[in-house]
């Protein structure tokens, strides 16, 4: 029983069967990489399991509890984060500000009145700010406008917010789409990083092969809405019907 | 100190400074020159002063940290002041419990208000909350009339049944609001040599209640609360991925500063006891929204001066009449005075709505962030000039 358990998921936008019965088990404490051709359904299928989506049927089941019809910031309070293909972050706030914010979020819930106190006060949220600023070593940007930040820096400011939060799964869509080669890098680096040193489970869903291949325990390809196979990196690369599907075509 | 950090509290000590000599700093021309009709320090003008600023500041906690333009904040000032009036005819002329009750109402009117708008965000929100004020403005000045008067207003009557206190003073006439029978409307007058100062009662209680609200301001500003009102500025994609649910946030916000601008319409109703539907205007929301952007959005001060400046502008521009303005240019020849006279007539007087239309349009195209940002360039050169001597390699270009 993995810790995400997708089961019968189907869902359309008028006459496009975007997923067709999609079943897929993310097991806790792996990486687990969604791969697939474009217009495959990798960003629908993540839309649904951070509630930005219903699906017309199935089931998504997170730690035990369904997911389906909460809002995103109640699944997030479930325990799962999501970075995005370009990073969401607080622009017009400090990186500071920006790790701040899911701290407060993961202490305090979805909502509370705290208008009277200062912020200066929170001892143990900032050092808990200082402490993830330091793991992704942005210490010394702290006091920088988050807008300010090269491409590379805000998607690392992203992820220490979503890993302040400490997730019982992270949820990454396209995490290094648009970068340059040694950022790629980076990020590998930093993502193999937090894999290590967190145990965090995650799932990723990517299109760079060679992300993928240096990430992934387990990999799921995805074709026109519908998983073709799921198997260990090793085995995806040689599978036929893989090569076929998706290898193929990105050889061209 | 009182909780702040050393600047915000150097900016608190500075406003409380500004409003408690504010009867001499604004008086600065002696009586009777030329000068003296730039003077605004009568009680009349520097009561409206420091109650559009109460109204600005909480206009600011919506507008300034969330981004929520709200078109309607003139609906909870005018619930504010029917509230109070109502409270000097049925309860006392006491002026607290009428303040608490415009609080309270314009607290709960602007709950009802709000949880609807907020279903919504951008124009479609801002269209919103026009709708609603303009809904209450047409309800006050017609259907509503057994509440509030109608066109006339909301007035005091010789035959109000007042709970604690007469109906009429032994006089005859109708009693006037006061703090504990200190009458608002009571002035000390001070004279040095030709300059005459107006120690106004109304005018200082409603410069303290300006000052607590501005307190409240900068704490709001700097708690983890005001800190979540700038992030749903900021990106409310990011705001709901991290767990945290923007509409009670945006709610909350838009409850508080409706119950700063029903404070500012309790106060306007205890200055001079009568509230009119045209308080609920669509113009008095504009104006309101006019005063923050003039002074700075999402700055502590800039609402205070966009409300004092436009305040300014409207009491003492609109009174410069051709006759002074020939007094004025009396030195040149008769047709070039004349000439003169013609080109500035019309942003003067009645004309004022020009010159101020004709600042609003400077302060947003030179200094988007208003009159602060005004502020700070200036500073900015100063200090640029000083440390040149000294190594300033820290210092970047203002501009």
């Amino acid at each position: 029983m993995g810790i995400l358990e997708v089961k019968g998921i189907n869902k359309r936008f008028g006459g496009l069967q975007a997923l067709g019965d999609v079943n897929l088990s993310v097991a806790e404490n792996t990486t687990h990489a969604i791969i697939g051709p474009n217009g495959a359904g990798k960003s629908t299928l993540l839309n649904v399991l951070v509630g930005k989506l219903i699906p017309d049927s199935g089931s998504v089941m997170f730690d035990g509890q369904s997911v389906l019809g909460r809002k995103p910031h109640e699944i997030n309070q479930m325990g799962i984060s999501r970075v995005f293909q370009t990073p969401e972050i607080f622009s017009d706030l400090s990186v500071f500000e920006n790790v701040m914010i899911p701290c407060f979020a993961k202490r305090d819930g979805a909502f509370r009145m705290h208008a009277i106190e200062s912020i200066f006060a929170e001892r143990g949220i900032q050092e808990q700010a200082d402490a993830i600023l330091a793991d992704v070593n942005m210490l010394e940007k702290k006091d920088m406008i988050a807008s300010s930040l090269s491409r590379g820096d805000k998607r690392r400011l992203e992820m220490a917010m979503c890993l302040v939060q400490d997730p019982k799964l992270l949820l990454l869509d396209e995490p290094t789409a648009g970068m340059a080669r040694a950022d790629t890098e980076n990020t590998i680096n930093l993502l193999k990083e937090i894999r290590q040193k967190r145990g965090i489970t995650m799932a990723i869903i990517e299109h760079d092969m060679n992300v993928v291949f240096s990430l992934a325990e387990r990999i799921t390809v995805l074709a026109q809405g519908t998983p073709l196979v799921e198997d260990t990196p090793d085995n995806i690369k040689g599978h036929p019907k893989v090569r076929e599907a998706y290898l193929g075509e990105a050889q061209v | 100190m009182l909780g702040l950090e050393k600047k915000d509290f150097r900016l608190l000590l500075i406003v409380i400074g500004l409003t408690m000599l504010a009867p001499f700093i604004l008086n600065p021309f002696p009586e009777g020159s030329e000068m003296a009709q730039f003077n605004a320090g009568y009680p009349d003008l520097m009561q409206r002063f420091v109650i559009f600023g109460i109204f600005a500041i909480g206009f600011n906690i919506l507008f300034g940290l969330t981004g929520y333009l709200s078109f309607g904040h003139a609906a909870f000032l005018g619930a504010g002041s029917y509230a109070a009036v109502w409270m000097f005819k049925l309860l006392s002329m006491n002026v607290l419990p009428a303040i608490a009750l415009s609080v309270l109402i314009a607290g709960l009117f602007s709950l009802i208000i709000g949880y609807v708008s907020l279903r919504r965000s951008g124009i479609y929100f801002s269209i919103l909350t026009l709708a609603f004020a303009q809904m209450s403005f047409a309800l006050a000045y017609s259907v509503l009339t057994p509440i509030t008067g109608g066109e006339t207003g909301l007035q005091l009557a010789l035959d109000d049944p007042r709970i604690f206190g007469a109906s009429q003073t032994a006089t005859g006439n109708i009693p006037v609001p006061a703090l504990f029978g200190l009458e608002m409307r009571a002035s000390y007058e001070f004279s040095i040599g030709n300059w005459l100062f107006t120690f106004n009662a109304g005018y200082y209680l409603a410069a303290i209640f300006l000052i607590g609200s501005f307190y409240l301001a900068i704490r709001i500003f700097r708690s983890p609360f005001g800190m979540m009102l700038r992030a749903i500025k900021s990106n409310q994609t990011r705001m709901s991925y991290t767990g945290l649910n923007a509409r009670p946030y945006t709610l909350a916000a838009f409850v508080i500063s409706g119950m700063y601008a029903g404070l500012a319409g309790g106060l306007m109703a205890s200055m001079d006891p009568l509230a009119g539907a045209e308080r609920m205007q669509w113009t008095a929301s504009g104006e309101v929204v006019l005063m923050t952007i003039l002074g700075g959005a999402g700055t502590l001060i800039g609402p205070v001066l966009g409300a004092g400046m436009i305040k300014y502008f409207e009491n003492i521009f609109s009174k410069i009449n051709d006759t002074i303005l020939h007094g004025w240019f009396a030195f040149l020849p008769d047709g070039l005075e004349n000439f003169v006279v013609a080109i500035i007539h019309p942003f003067i007087g009645k004309g004022w709505h020009l010159t101020l239309g004709l600042v609003f349009m400077l302060v947003v195209i030179f200094l988007p962030g208003g009159l602060v940002q005004g502020g700070q360039k200036i500073a900015a050169m100063f200090q640029r000039k000083k440390p040149e001597d000294a190594k300033s390699k820290a210092t970047e270009p203002a501009e």
